[in-house]
């Protein structure tokens, strides 16, 4: 699997899949979980990112999502925060050859 | 066709039910994902990128007309209207929410199908030669030993928990269309001097991290010993095997760590203990009772040459292709074998969507004795259709996008689900086959260059068979972004051998553009009728390397 931050990034979000349905979803800053990535909370700096991602694993996170890990955004001049990397670009729009599957087919 | 008996009705009913029972008790929170994990994996339930995804297993790529609507309405009910054919002859489906699978399971059982033996570490679904039974100098069905093969290796109590995966291909023909010496254990059925059919085994091929073509463990087993030698190799894997690095855990890395010879001897003392006991003695009664089901259809006695097939073929130029292209010789005369090509221009390798799935079922029911295959190469068969009805099948197929005429060209690729979809993948596979087909799309051009056999897997697992094509394509991660590794001369047939790397890799914009220089050099250098793979392994490397690194 590819690494999904690099060493030193600055800002970085958390994901995890929805455990009915594998729906891929994002913590927000109300720690609830989002299917869209603009509502998901950017934390800035390593200790941010780890306290982000401690928010994510209360005693019963099991119940509701599997696997949350951060993942390194980038700041975007036009929309604020991109995933910097293609696997999470993909994860969440959806398969770039079936642009009517996934959560880029609801957002058109 | 095998059809169950009441033991295998009521395994595959009984583990429907348990797993219902897991599903629920994980949704309410009463049991950890990390108990949960191995059970759904062991039903064939993966966690993806967008979504679990479900890999149904199709024994031997044999399908009845049934089945494959069964398919087909599972794709629309549970899904988003389509599947995908996997090159372990399987099916995935890309979207089932978990809460809802233990019913698609349900289903499925109607059919008799499943989604055991098509993940976690035990003895997988085993593959097979798609033209079984249908094409000519056949030593034996190899359907038949498949299926001795299923019943004996499913819910193995002994061989559930191995140190990995284990697969085994069976091929009957000496032209090897299942990659057997890519498998864990590769099966060729032969015959010896005095006419008894039997089984080489080759053990210990796979691709993946460290890929490894097979060695001839045994040149000849009896049929009746069969069962007894594989429990030996499987035994002898299953003690040894490393269990503390997934990496080293494949019986390839046992047999090349242990030596041939050392592995030789040590799966033939077993097999002289189980032998001896004749508690795997395989009774021919029962053979012969499994061989019923895959006797020849009622084959009608017809010339060999159709009049009416070639009128067919010189009114009609994108039939005549497709006939010269797509359909092999039949061991019975006045019938052909359909290749079904899932390989559109453009389109994505190994998907089908319902609505197709509905028609070939229609095709199999009406055209060929209720029976659709499915390849290792992605594209399915159409086993038995008389010639004079190939131009029936044709303009349906033609009328539903299923008649692209490139079996075995340059746009005819394997591609694994990459990037898009699979939570391993390191680079996107699927529009990397979609720009290489679309730059190829020119059928004259793709019959110029003949056989060419292109195979892409976007992470180093290797599930696109990258080590094994003509031209091979591996996607690699830098830094979140894909680059694309070529390797030249890896071959998947009876002359296996794994490719070579040319050297460094290529950009997403750069790749399909090193690919053509590739064809072009082979163009340049090829003598006569010599294919891709000929004129490697005679110039080499060195003449493609310098072309395609040239300043």
């Amino acid at each position: 699997m590819a690494q999904h931050s690099a060493k030193g990034a600055r800002f970085q979000a958390v994901t995890a899949n929805r455990l009915t349905d594998g729906e891929v979803v994002y913590l927000t800053a109300q720690s609830q979980w989002s299917e869209t990535f603009s509502q998901a909370a950017i934390a800035d700096g390593a200790e941010a990112s780890e306290a982000l991602l401690a928010q994510a694993l209360p005693a019963d996170y099991e119940a509701h999502v599997l696997d949350p890990y951060l993942f390194e955004v980038l700041e975007d001049a036009q929309t604020g925060y991109q995933p910097a990397s293609v696997r999470e670009i993909i994860r969440a729009k959806g398969p770039t050859i079936r642009l009517d599957l996934g959560k880029q087919a609801l957002a058109s | 066709m095998y059809r169950y008996d009441e033991f295998d009705h009521q395994l595959v009913a009984e583990r429907v039910t348990q797993f219902r029972g897991q599903v629920e008790r994980r949704v309410r929170g009463e049991i950890t994902e990390d108990a949960f994990k191995p059970l759904r994996l062991m039903n064939g339930v993966y966690l993806q990128l967008h979504a679990y995804m479900l890999r149904v297993a199709i024994p031997y790529g044999t399908l009845s007309s049934k089945q494959m609507h069964m398919l087909a309405h599972l794709a629309r009910k549970y899904d988003r209207g389509y599947g995908h054919f996997t090159t372990r002859q399987n099916l995935q489906y890309n979207w089932p929410a978990l809460d809802q699978i233990p019913d698609l399971l349900e289903e499925l059982a109607s059919v008799e199908m499943h989604a055991i033996q098509t993940s976690g570490n035990c003895i997988r679904n085993v593959t097979s030669d798609q033209y079984a039974g249908a094409i000519a100098d056949e030593v034996e069905d190899p359907r038949i030993i498949s299926e001795v093969i299923r019943q004996w290796s499913t819910f193995h109590p002994e061989f559930t928990y191995l140190p990995r995966k284990f697969k085994i291909a069976v091929t009957g023909h000496k032209n090897d269309r299942a990659a057997i010496k890519l498998h864990d254990i590769g099966i060729v059925i032969v015959k010896n001097q005095a006419g008894e059919v039997g089984y080489e085994i080759h053990v210990g091929g796979g691709q993946g991290r460290t890929p490894f073509i097979a060695k001839k463990m045994a040149s000849f087993v009896p049929a009746a010993q069969l069962l007894a030698y594989l429990e030996a190799v499987m035994r002898v894997y299953n003690m040894l095997g490393r269990r503390d690095n997934s990496y080293k855990a494949r019986i390839k890395i046992l047999v090349h760590e242990t030596g041939e010879a050392e592995m030789r001897r040590l799966v033939e003392a077993e097999f002289a203990k189980i032998d001896a006991s004749q508690m795997l003695t395989v009774p021919q009664a029962e053979i012969d009772r499994i061989a019923a089901y895959f006797a020849p259809p009622a084959f009608e006695t017809l010339p060999a040459q159709s009049a009416s097939l070639d009128q067919a073929r010189a009114a009609d130029t994108g039939f005549d292709h497709w006939v010269g292209t797509n359909v092999v010789p039949h061991v019975q005369n006045g019938y052909g074998i359909v290749n079904i090509s899932l390989k559109p221009i453009g389109g994505v390798p190994g998907d089908a969507s319902d609505s197709q799935m509905d028609v070939i079922a229609d095709l199999a029911a009406d055209y060929s004795f209720d029976e659709v295959r499915v390849t290792h190469e992605q594209n399915l068969v159409l086993p038995h259709v008389k010639s004079d009805e190939l131009k029936a099948v044709y303009d349906i197929l033609l009328a539903h996008e299923l008649a692209t005429p490139n079996l075995g060209m340059i746009s005819d690729t394997i591609a694994c689900p990459g990037l898009d979809y699979c939570n391993l993948a390191n680079a996107r596979s699927i529009p990397l086959a979609q720009d290489i087909s679309n730059r190829f799309a020119d059928l004259d051009r793709q019959y110029d260059i003949g056989e060419l056999k292109i195979k892409i897997s976007g992470c180093i697992n290797a599930c696109g068979h990258h080590h094994v094509g003509h031209i091979g394509i591996l996607g690699v991660d830098k830094k979140g972004t894909e680059f694309y590794q070529i390797s030249l001369g890896g071959s998947a047939d009876e002359n296996a051998s794994l490719g070579d790397i040319t050297g460094r890799a290529f950009t997403e914009d750069t790749i399909v553009d090193a690919i053509e220089n590739l064809v072009t050099s082979y163009i340049d250098m090829r003598d006569k009728e010599e294919r891709f793979i000929d004129t490697y392994r005679r110039v080499g490397m060195q003449p493609f390397k310098e072309r395609l690194y040239a300043e």
